[in-house]
Protein backbone atom coordinates (compact mmCIF):
# COMPACT_ATOMS: atom_id res chain seq x y z
CA UNK A 1 0.00 0.00 0.00
CA UNK A 2 1.13 3.27 -0.80
CA UNK A 3 0.52 6.62 0.96
CA UNK A 4 -1.54 7.85 -1.89
CA UNK A 5 -3.75 5.11 -1.20
CA UNK A 6 -4.62 6.27 2.70
CA UNK A 7 -5.93 9.59 1.12
CA UNK A 8 -9.47 8.32 0.35
CA UNK A 9 -10.12 5.84 3.19
CA UNK A 10 -8.17 8.47 6.09
CA UNK A 11 -10.61 11.87 3.79
CA UNK A 12 -7.46 13.57 4.34
CA UNK A 13 -5.45 16.52 2.42
CA UNK A 14 -2.49 16.59 1.58
CA UNK A 15 -0.99 19.60 3.66
CA UNK A 16 2.87 19.00 2.32
CA UNK A 17 5.74 16.43 0.89
CA UNK A 18 3.68 15.30 -2.17
CA UNK A 19 7.12 14.27 -3.33
CA UNK A 20 6.39 11.10 -1.10
CA UNK A 21 3.03 9.98 -1.59
CA UNK A 22 4.31 6.92 -3.28
CA UNK A 23 6.11 5.89 -0.35
CA UNK A 24 5.43 1.90 0.93
CA UNK A 25 3.15 2.09 4.06
CA UNK A 26 4.75 -1.17 5.68
CA UNK A 27 3.09 -0.51 8.84
CA UNK A 28 1.36 2.11 11.25
CA UNK A 29 2.00 3.67 14.76
CA UNK A 30 0.10 6.41 16.72
CA UNK A 31 1.76 8.50 19.36
CA UNK A 32 1.72 11.73 20.73
CA UNK A 33 5.14 11.17 22.49
CA UNK A 34 8.17 12.41 19.89
CA UNK A 35 10.35 10.21 22.00
CA UNK A 36 8.15 7.35 21.90
CA UNK A 37 8.14 7.29 18.35
CA UNK A 38 11.61 7.89 18.35
CA UNK A 39 12.24 4.29 19.85
CA UNK A 40 9.06 2.09 18.62
CA UNK A 41 8.08 3.39 14.75
CA UNK A 42 9.35 1.93 12.65
CA UNK A 43 10.83 3.01 8.78
CA UNK A 44 7.68 2.83 6.21
CA UNK A 45 5.18 3.37 9.22
CA UNK A 46 2.18 5.41 8.84
CA UNK A 47 2.48 7.74 12.50
CA UNK A 48 -1.10 9.11 13.37
CA UNK A 49 -0.66 11.77 16.24
CA UNK A 50 -2.41 14.98 16.63
CA UNK A 51 0.75 17.21 17.23
CA UNK A 52 2.05 18.95 14.11
CA UNK A 53 4.51 21.60 14.80
CA UNK A 54 7.93 21.37 13.05
CA UNK A 55 9.51 18.37 14.93
CA UNK A 56 6.85 16.19 14.21
CA UNK A 57 8.95 16.05 10.72
CA UNK A 58 12.11 15.96 12.08
CA UNK A 59 11.38 12.81 13.94
CA UNK A 60 9.44 11.49 10.67
CA UNK A 61 12.56 12.11 8.43
CA UNK A 62 15.01 10.59 11.59
CA UNK A 63 13.35 7.25 11.82
CA UNK A 64 12.20 7.06 7.76
CA UNK A 65 8.00 6.97 8.42
CA UNK A 66 6.20 6.58 5.52
CA UNK A 67 4.08 9.46 6.00
CA UNK A 68 2.90 11.84 9.36
CA UNK A 69 -1.21 11.71 9.66
CA UNK A 70 -2.42 14.94 12.12
CA UNK A 71 -5.48 13.72 13.04
CA UNK A 72 -8.62 15.72 15.01
CA UNK A 73 -8.40 18.47 12.51
CA UNK A 74 -5.79 20.38 13.88
CA UNK A 75 -3.90 22.73 11.67
CA UNK A 76 -0.66 22.06 11.08
CA UNK A 77 2.13 24.78 11.81
CA UNK A 78 3.45 26.77 8.64
CA UNK A 79 6.92 25.75 9.67
CA UNK A 80 5.86 21.84 9.69
CA UNK A 81 4.40 21.95 6.69
CA UNK A 82 7.66 23.98 5.06
CA UNK A 83 10.20 21.36 6.47
CA UNK A 84 7.84 18.56 4.98
CA UNK A 85 7.75 19.96 1.45
CA UNK A 86 11.59 20.35 1.67
CA UNK A 87 11.89 16.65 3.11
CA UNK A 88 9.27 15.15 1.13
CA UNK A 89 7.61 13.27 3.76
CA UNK A 90 3.63 13.92 3.15
CA UNK A 91 2.37 15.77 5.95
CA UNK A 92 -1.83 14.71 5.53
CA UNK A 93 -4.63 16.15 7.78
CA UNK A 94 -7.59 14.68 8.20
CA UNK A 95 -11.08 15.98 10.50
CA UNK A 96 -11.38 12.12 11.46
CA UNK A 97 -10.57 11.82 15.20
CA UNK A 98 -7.25 9.79 16.03
CA UNK A 99 -9.29 6.88 17.09
CA UNK A 100 -11.25 6.96 13.78
CA UNK A 101 -7.98 7.26 11.66
CA UNK A 102 -6.07 4.56 13.74
CA UNK A 103 -9.47 2.34 12.72
CA UNK A 104 -9.94 2.88 9.30
CA UNK A 105 -5.72 1.84 9.08
CA UNK A 106 -6.17 -1.54 10.39
CA UNK A 107 -9.18 -1.90 8.46
CA UNK A 108 -7.04 -1.30 5.37
CA UNK A 109 -4.74 -3.64 6.65
CA UNK A 110 -2.26 -1.81 8.16
CA UNK A 111 -0.86 -3.23 11.64
CA UNK A 112 2.12 -2.08 14.32
CA UNK A 113 4.67 -4.14 13.16
CA UNK A 114 5.81 -7.06 15.90
CA UNK A 115 9.33 -6.73 17.74
CA UNK A 116 9.19 -2.34 16.36
CA UNK A 117 11.57 -1.73 19.33
CA UNK B 1 35.77 10.85 10.66
CA UNK B 2 34.39 14.12 12.79
CA UNK B 3 31.32 15.51 12.68
CA UNK B 4 30.79 18.76 15.16
CA UNK B 5 27.49 20.47 15.63
CA UNK B 6 26.59 23.30 18.07
CA UNK B 7 22.79 23.18 19.98
CA UNK B 8 21.64 26.01 20.84
CA UNK B 9 19.58 25.85 23.92
CA UNK B 10 15.49 26.79 23.17
CA UNK B 11 15.74 26.95 19.42
CA UNK B 12 13.54 24.04 18.74
CA UNK B 13 13.03 25.57 14.80
CA UNK B 14 16.77 24.14 14.52
CA UNK B 15 16.24 21.30 16.96
CA UNK B 16 17.18 17.99 15.26
CA UNK B 17 19.19 19.61 12.54
CA UNK B 18 22.31 17.90 14.68
CA UNK B 19 20.47 14.15 14.43
CA UNK B 20 19.48 14.38 11.01
CA UNK B 21 23.27 15.33 9.43
CA UNK B 22 24.70 12.70 11.60
CA UNK B 23 22.07 10.54 10.13
CA UNK B 24 22.73 11.73 6.15
CA UNK B 25 26.51 11.21 6.93
CA UNK B 26 26.34 7.65 8.06
CA UNK B 27 23.83 6.58 4.83
CA UNK B 28 26.51 8.33 3.07
CA UNK B 29 29.18 6.38 3.92
CA UNK B 30 27.50 3.29 4.07
CA UNK B 31 26.56 2.24 7.46
CA UNK B 32 23.77 -0.06 7.54
CA UNK B 33 20.45 1.23 8.16
CA UNK B 34 19.75 0.10 11.75
CA UNK B 35 22.42 1.03 13.18
CA UNK B 36 22.25 4.38 11.21
CA UNK B 37 18.56 4.34 12.98
CA UNK B 38 19.91 3.67 16.26
CA UNK B 39 22.77 6.55 16.06
CA UNK B 40 19.76 9.15 14.73
CA UNK B 41 17.68 7.93 17.78
CA UNK B 42 20.31 8.30 20.69
CA UNK B 43 21.64 11.99 18.89
CA UNK B 44 18.57 12.82 18.85
CA UNK B 45 17.55 12.25 22.52
CA UNK B 46 20.81 14.00 23.31
CA UNK B 47 20.19 17.23 20.85
CA UNK B 48 16.83 17.53 22.17
CA UNK B 49 17.94 17.05 25.82
CA UNK B 50 20.32 19.93 25.39
CA UNK B 51 17.39 22.41 23.50
CA UNK B 52 15.40 21.54 25.91
CA UNK B 53 17.43 22.06 29.14
CA UNK B 54 20.43 23.78 28.43
CA UNK B 55 21.69 27.08 27.02
CA UNK B 56 24.01 25.67 24.88
CA UNK B 57 26.22 22.75 24.34
CA UNK B 58 28.03 20.80 21.55
CA UNK B 59 27.31 17.08 19.77
CA UNK B 60 30.29 15.73 18.58
CA UNK B 61 30.61 12.43 16.93
CA UNK B 62 33.91 10.26 15.48
CA UNK B 63 32.74 7.65 13.28
CA UNK B 64 35.34 5.13 13.07
CA UNK B 65 35.71 1.20 10.85
CA UNK B 66 34.34 0.05 14.15
CA UNK B 67 31.93 2.63 16.40
CA UNK B 68 30.01 5.65 15.91
CA UNK B 69 31.38 7.42 19.24
CA UNK B 70 28.71 10.50 20.15
CA UNK B 71 29.80 13.32 22.95
CA UNK B 72 26.76 15.44 23.91
CA UNK B 73 28.59 18.65 26.28
CA UNK B 74 26.42 21.16 27.30
CA UNK B 75 26.41 24.40 29.89
CA UNK B 76 23.72 24.57 31.68
CA UNK B 77 21.58 23.42 35.24
CA UNK B 78 23.60 20.37 35.68
CA UNK B 79 21.37 16.99 36.54
CA UNK B 80 21.69 16.86 40.44
CA UNK B 81 20.03 12.98 40.84
CA UNK B 82 21.20 10.85 37.94
CA UNK B 83 19.96 7.98 39.00
CA UNK B 84 16.61 9.44 38.94
CA UNK B 85 16.91 10.77 35.85
CA UNK B 86 17.76 7.60 34.23
CA UNK B 87 13.51 6.58 35.13
CA UNK B 88 11.47 6.03 32.51
CA UNK B 89 9.30 8.91 33.19
CA UNK B 90 10.35 11.13 34.95
CA UNK B 91 11.47 14.70 33.40
CA UNK B 92 11.61 18.37 34.40
CA UNK B 93 10.33 19.72 31.15
CA UNK B 94 8.10 22.80 31.79
CA UNK B 95 4.45 21.95 30.87
CA UNK B 96 4.68 23.80 27.35
CA UNK B 97 7.33 21.59 26.54
CA UNK B 98 5.35 18.76 27.17
CA UNK B 99 2.67 19.95 25.28
CA UNK B 100 4.78 19.37 22.15
CA UNK B 101 5.19 15.96 23.08
CA UNK B 102 8.58 15.90 24.20
CA UNK B 103 9.59 15.88 28.32
CA UNK B 104 7.60 12.46 28.40
CA UNK B 105 11.22 11.25 30.52
CA UNK B 106 12.05 9.21 27.84
CA UNK B 107 15.05 10.55 26.51
CA UNK B 108 18.26 9.08 28.88
CA UNK B 109 16.50 5.66 28.44
CA UNK B 110 16.47 5.54 25.11
CA UNK B 111 19.84 7.17 24.80
CA UNK B 112 21.10 4.08 27.04
CA UNK B 113 19.00 1.64 25.59
CA UNK B 114 19.63 1.87 22.25
CA UNK B 115 23.46 2.42 22.78
CA UNK B 116 26.02 -0.17 23.57
CA UNK B 117 28.32 2.03 26.04
CA UNK B 118 26.60 4.95 27.55
CA UNK B 119 28.11 7.03 30.55
CA UNK B 120 26.40 10.12 31.94
CA UNK B 121 28.48 12.47 33.95
CA UNK B 122 26.93 16.18 35.10
CA UNK B 123 27.96 18.72 37.90
CA UNK B 124 25.01 21.32 38.98
CA UNK B 125 24.99 24.26 37.87
CA UNK B 126 27.75 23.80 34.95
CA UNK B 127 26.66 21.43 32.57
CA UNK B 128 26.46 17.71 31.69
CA UNK B 129 28.42 15.32 29.32
CA UNK B 130 26.78 12.32 27.76
CA UNK B 131 29.07 9.31 26.08
CA UNK B 132 27.51 6.99 23.66
CA UNK B 133 29.32 4.40 21.21
CA UNK B 134 27.22 2.53 19.33
CA UNK B 135 28.84 -0.92 17.73
CA UNK B 136 28.48 -0.92 14.09
CA UNK B 137 28.14 -4.70 13.03
CA UNK B 138 30.59 -6.09 10.82
CA UNK B 139 29.92 -7.16 7.80
CA UNK B 140 28.26 -10.94 7.88
CA UNK B 141 27.36 -11.10 11.16
CA UNK B 142 24.52 -8.53 10.31
CA UNK B 143 20.88 -9.51 11.29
Amino acid sequence: MRVRDLLDVLECRVEAGAAGLDNEVKGGYASDLLSDVMAHAGEGDVWVTVQAHQNVVAVATLVSLACVVVAGGVECEPEAARRAEEEGIPLLRSRLPAFEVVGRLYVAGIRARPGAD
Amino acid sequence: MRLECRVTGGDFQAAGEAAAKLKRTLRQVGIDAETGRRAAIVAYEAEMNIVIHALRGVLSVEISPECIEILANDEGPGIPDIPLAMQEGYSTAPEHIREMGFGAGLGLPNMKRYSDEFRIESVVGRGTSVRMVIKIASKGSQT
